[in-house]
Parts: C-alpha cells; sequence; structure tokens
C-alpha cells in the first residue's frame, strides 16, 4: 500500500463515529430529559391517574380488585357530615395563613434589605424555620403549645391572663387549636415568602426610588405610590406559592391536633390521609383529595401565565 | 430660579473622599455643567445638592438659604436622572403628576399642569402609554417633563443622553439647549462628555478626584486650561505636551500644522515634525510623531482639516508650525499653568 493510498483510506473512514455521538442534538436531549421525565410519570403522572381511578371506583385498603362506581365515591365524600366542616377549616386556614405571611414577609423584606449591624443574624434567625427538619419543628412545636408545660402558659400567668397554676390549653380549643396550626404554618411558609419578596425589593432600580423622593414624595406616598405596586408581581408569585404549600398541606394539622378537638382542624389533606390511609377507605379518601384539585389547576394556570408574561418582559 | 451653592463641600465613602472640598456658585438661570472623568464625584455632588446623599462636610445653599439638612422634598429641585427613573407602573400622565400629586396640588388642577408640561416638550399625544412603550427619546422628554412639571427653581441633570444613540443624542443636545433657555431655570448638568459639556455649558466646572480643576467658560477652559488635567481632559486629541526647561508646553493638535499651509506668519514658531504615523480620518487627518529638536520622547499628534492638503509622509520631517500666543506653560511638578519663564520658546 502507497502512502497516497493509506491516507485515501483514513480520509473515506474519517475519525470514529461512536466518539461524537452526543454532539447530535438528536440524542444528547432526549438524553438529558430521560430522568427528568422517568420522574415525572413515576412520582407524579402514576400516582395522579391512580388518584382519579380509585376515586371513581370502589377500591379499600383491603380489596383485591375495583370496580368502577362513577360519581358515587364523590357522593359520598360530600354528604359525609365532616366534609363540609373540613371544607370550610380549608379555606380559613389557608387565607388566614397567606394573610399573615404577606403581611409579615413584606415587613420583613423591608427590614433585612435595609443596612444595619447584626444583619446577617436576623436573616439567619427568619431562615431558620426553612431549614429546621419538620421532626424537629414537630417537637419544638408539641413542647410550645403543650397543655400543661407550654412557655406561653408561664407569661400568660404572669400576666394574669390565666390564674397562677392555670394552663390555657392551646390545643384542647377549636379556636385556639386553630390559631396554633395557622401559626406553625406561617412559621414554616414565611421564610420562603421572605426571600421571594427581598429578592423583589433588590430588583426595584434605586434609581426610581430617588426620582420619587426628589420629586417630593415622602416615605409613605413612597411605600404604597411606587415601592408595594412595584413589589405586586413578586408578591403575587410569593402567594401562589404559599397557597399551594397550604392549601395541600397536612403536616401543620398532622403534627399538632390530628385534627382535633373533634374535627375543629380537619382540612381536606388531612382529612383525605385519615380517611384513604388509617381508615383504609381509599376510593373517598382519593375522592376528599381529587375535590382541590380544581382549585389547585387554577392556581397553577396563573402561576404559568405570570411566569410567561415575566420571560417575555 | 435661584443660585446653587456649595461651600467646602466634602463626602467621603469609607476611606475614600468622592467630593473633596467643593466651592462652587452657579449664575442665576446659569446652564453649568459639571464635567470629569467616571469617578471624579460629579455624580456625588449632584446628589449632594440634591439631597440624596448627606455630606461628611461643608454645606449647600438654594437661594441663599442652607439646605443641607433638608430632604430633597424641601429643596426645590427637579432631577433627572440618567436612566430616567420613570415609574414602570404608571402612565406618562400618572408619571408627570406624581410630583404635583406629591406636592399637594388639588387633584383638578393637575390635568392643566400636566398637558402644559407635556406641551412644552411635545408629548402631548403619549400621555396614555406606558415608559415600556416609549423610545429612549420619549422617555427622557417624559423624564424633563416630571422635571419640569413643578416649575423647580433648579434643574440638577444627571447624564440624561448617555442611553440615547449619537444621531438622536445630537439633536436632543439642541433641544436641551434650547429648552433651558426657554425656560430659564438655574441647571446644573452632569456629564463625562465634553462635546456634550461644550456644547450646552454657559460655564463648565472641570471635576477631577472630587475637585473643581477650573471653571469657566467654554472657551476659557479649552483655549486657557489651567493644568494639565483640564488640558489633556478636554479636546480630542488631547493638548500635546513637551517637556522643556524644567517645564512643560503644551499647544492643541489643530493649531499645529504645516508652514507649506499657513505660510510664514509673524510671531509663529516653526519645529521639525518627525512623522511615524498619518491617519485619514475624512474629515480630519491625524498626524502623529515627535519634535526631535524639543522633546524626542513625548507623542505630539497634528490635527489637520481636510482642507489643508499638503502631503504629509511617514519618515518624512515636515515643517510644522504653532502660533506664538497658542503656547501654554505648565508647572511640571503640580501641572499648574505658569508663565513661560525660561522655557519660553521664541521664534
Amino acid at each position: 500500500m502507497t502512502v497516497a493510498q493509506r491516507s485515501a483510506d483514513e480520509i473515506a473512514l474519517g475519525p470514529r463515529r461512536e466518539r461524537f455521538l452526543l454532539d447530535s442534538d438528536r440524542l444528547l436531549g432526549p438524553a438529558l430529559l430521560a430522568p427528568a421525565v422517568v420522574y415525572l410519570l413515576l412520582v407524579v403522572a402514576y400516582p395522579l391517574v391512580l388518584a382519579f381511578l380509585y376515586a371513581f371506583s370502589d377500591v379499600t385498603t383491603g380489596s383485591q380488585s375495583l370496580h368502577f362506581v362513577g360519581f358515587q365515591t364523590f357522593i359520598a365524600a360530600v354528604q359525609d357530615p365532616v366534609f363540609l366542616t373540613t371544607l370550610r377549616n380549608t379555606f380559613v386556614f389557608t387565607a388566614l395563613t397567606q394573610l399573615f405571611v404577606v403581611l409579615f414577609s413584606t415587613v420583613l423584606a423591608f427590614v433585612l434589605t435595609a443596612n444595619f449591624r447584626g444583619r446577617w443574624f436576623v436573616r439567619f434567625l427568619v431562615l431558620m424555620p426553612w431549614t429546621t427538619p419538620v421532626a424537629l419543628s414537630a417537637v419544638i412545636w408539641l413542647w410550645m403549645l403543650d397543655s400543661i408545660f407550654s412557655p406561653f402558659d408561664w407569661f400568660a400567668q404572669l400576666l394574669g391572663i390565666v390564674p397562677p397554676g392555670g394552663h390555657i390549653v392551646f390545643l384542647g380549643q377549636s379556636g385556639l387549636a386553630m390559631g396554633s396550626i395557622i401559626a406553625l404554618q406561617v412559621w414554616r411558609v414565611l421564610p420562603l415568602a421572605t426571600v421571594i419578596l427581598m429578592a423583589g425589593l433588590t430588583a426595584i432600580p434605586a434609581d426610581v426610588s430617588d426620582a420619587a423622593e426628589v420629586d417630593g414624595a415622602g416615605f409613605w406616598r413612597r411605600l404604597f405610590g411606587i415601592t408595594l405596586p412595584l413589589l405586586s408581581p413578586v408578591m403575587t408569585v410569593a402567594l401562589l406559592f404559599g397557597i399551594v404549600f397550604t392549601f395541600t398541606d397536612m403536616a401543620a394539622v398532622f403534627v399538632l391536633t390530628g385534627g382535633g378537638p373533634g374535627n375543629a382542624t380537619q382540612v381536606l389533606a388531612s382529612w383525605a390521609f385519615y380517611k384513604g390511609i388509617n381508615g383504609g377507605n381509599l376510593s373517598v379518601g382519593a375522592a376528599d383529595a381529587l375535590i382541590m384539585f380544581p382549585v389547585l389547576l387554577g392556581l397553577a394556570a396563573i402561576l404559568l401565565r405570570i411566569a410567561s408574561r415575566a420571560e417575555v418582559n | 430660579m435661584a443660585v446653587v451653592e456649595t461651600k467646602s463641600l466634602h463626602k467621603k465613602f469609607g476611606a475614600v473622599a468622592a467630593v473633596d472640598g467643593i466651592d462652587l456658585e452657579t449664575e442665576e438661570g446659569e446652564y453649568l455643567v459639571l464635567l470629569g472623568p467616571s469617578g471624579c464625584g460629579k455624580t456625588t455632588l449632584l446628589r449632594l445638592i440634591a439631597g440624596l446623599e448627606h455630606p461628611s462636610d461643608g454645606d449647600v445653599l438654594i437661594g441663599g438659604q442652607v439646605v443641607t439638612h433638608l430632604p430633597p422634598r424641601a429643596r426645590q429641585i427637579a432631577m433627572v436622572f440618567q436612566s430616567y427613573a420613570l415609574y414602570p407602573h404608571k402612565t406618562v400622565f400618572a408619571n408627570i403628576a406624581f410630583p404635583l400629586a406629591a406636592a399637594g396640588v388639588p387633584k383638578d388642577e393637575r390635568p392643566d399642569k400636566v398637558r402644559w408640561a407635556a406641551g412644552r416638550l411635545g408629548i402631548d399625544k403619549l400621555l396614555d402609554r406606558r415608559p415600556r412603550q416609549l423610545s429612549g427619546g420619549e422617555r427622557q422628554r417624559v423624564a424633563l417633563a416630571r422635571a419640569l412639571v413643578r416649575e423647580p427653581q433648579v434643574f440638577l441633570l444627571d447624564e440624561p443622553l448617555s442611553n440615547l444613540d449619537a444621531k438622536l443624542r445630537s439633536a436632543a443636545r439642541d433641544e436641551l439647549k434650547e429648552f433651558q433657555q426657554r425656560v430659564a431655570i438655574t441647571t446644573i448638568y452632569v456629564t463625562h462628555d465634553q462635546v456634550e459639556a461644550m456644547g450646552l455649558g454657559d460655564r463648565i466646572a472641570v471635576l477631577n478626584e472630587g475637585r473643581v480643576q477650573q471653571i469657566g467658560s467654554p472657551n476659557e477652559i479649552y483655549h486657557h486650561p489651567a493644568n494639565t488635567f483640564v488640558a489633556t481632559f478636554v479636546g480630542s486629541p488631547p493638548m500635546n505636551l513637551l517637556t522643556r526647561d524644567g517645564k512643560l508646553l503644551g499647544f492643541r493638535p489643530e493649531q499645529f500644522l504645516p508652514v507649506a499651509a499657513v505660510g510664514e506668519r509673524p510671531g509663529q514658531v516653526v519645529f521639525d515634525f518627525a512623522v511615524t504615523r498619518v491617519e485619514n480620518l475624512g474629515s480630519d487627518r491625524y498626524v502623529y510623531g515627535h519634535l526631535p529638536a524639543v522633546d524626542p520622547e513625548a507623542k505630539v499628534i497634528a490635527k489637520l482639516p481636510s482642507t489643508v492638503t499638503t502631503p504629509v509622509y511617514v519618515g518624512d520631517r515636515v515643517p510644522f508650525a504653532v502660533g506664538g500666543g497658542d503656547l501654554r506653560y505648565f508647572d511640571q511638578q503640580s501641572g499648574a499653568r505658569t508663565d513661560a519663564g525660561e522655557a519660553k520658546v521664541t521664534p
């Protein structure tokens, strides 16, 4: 073989093709997407389909087979005397939690974006609930709201709200129990909302606030005329996240009250859990859970619209 | 209309003195330009006058009154920011009406005033739009209308033209000058662009390192620079500086022309110019080189207008002349303007 021949062969063959397989978009794209798709199918789509299947059937934890029964389970779920209480509790729980979260997170975001000594420490304190394991925070809150050893009782005794040696019994009275789970939920959701609002605040150009100052606006006019309106899109995002987290959440109820006293703090999520898993009535539990679905679908649609609008801008 | 005064004004950010003892006094209705490189303290000075920063020391006076400790809204000033700082969530109308609302002007009087201000800047048709629907030039006018509507005593403008493209900028510069002459409100204008400064200013204050280097008419700044900083910062290309007998000898590139073109004139000084490079820019020719007889180290630039057609080639030694009255002398250490003394170049 002459030199000329050999080099001609090499040119014809070229370098090994396999080395460049990943340079092809047709291969690389699907390869990188695959884990996410598998995850979504297994952990989101499959349980969701199963929930729909269960909700329209008569399945229980003990049954071997499953029969399609149409809307019967939904009718049974709604006709349960506890259902309306649960529905009302869910909305009260979500609305009040978010009201406090919006108020507190706005104030906190202003405080934490200001310049002062020891700011990092205050930031750390505010963000701590976010990083605390649920099990740990559950123990802390159970102790703080304990019917005998609650530290709140000491203060109440000191201030004369309850007689010496008396107790408030936070989790034993319906109003206070609801207040307690709202307090725990506010404590949990607040850090995320605060961080979102802080990002929103720092994104407002300094020039705009300066201009308002030179234009003659005092503190309140700057706050309500300029800063809060400019913050409102970000605030909406924080609010929607908070609603989704709270509406579907049962951790606060599960940790503190178990839905009690009676069903005074029972929410849809916890009710679905107790009925479907603890009570073994899978189909009614699934139906209870699916009643939240339209609300969440609406919220998700709004969130996606805001996200796409933000992209355009 | 009012006079703005600063008295030994200082502003420190940590250890850095951004404004280091500035004494300034505008004249009534004057267009004063603060010119300097970035970081020279000109914007800080403007913000001190506006009340957006508090001085470390010294005083700000507006209309003869000390306003050092008054908030911006008590100072009767209006400011236009480099970014225009329009309120993005408000319409053009609401943007212009905002200072009126803040000043407590009754609601039914506001529309007339807004239309008056918008009319003066030719933006009456844009009142229902939002800032993001406007072009750069339109935004700038809205910012000006918002500044004008309250009929302030003083206008403060912070590089309002720097966000416009070159073509729009020269048109806007023209409009801005005309607008200021019409409203005749004392205006302090910050820029790093010497063309803007020369074109707009009744007087120019050249700033560097937090201090005023020179204050004077554009003509004084250009032809009689107080020191080498002003001499080299103003003018493009900058003034040529050569060492001669312990002093610095300076002359402007456009005053350094081939003898063949200008002819023999009384009092002119002729140098042999060793040409190293020629750039033809269309309207001008820049000729680079040095003067072996005076200071072979220093680079010298001559700016020849296209009307001068004398052939100049790289490697040539061409006799160039500068008028004796166009030579400037500076102290070598301090850089300050001095008299010629022994360094005087004679024909």
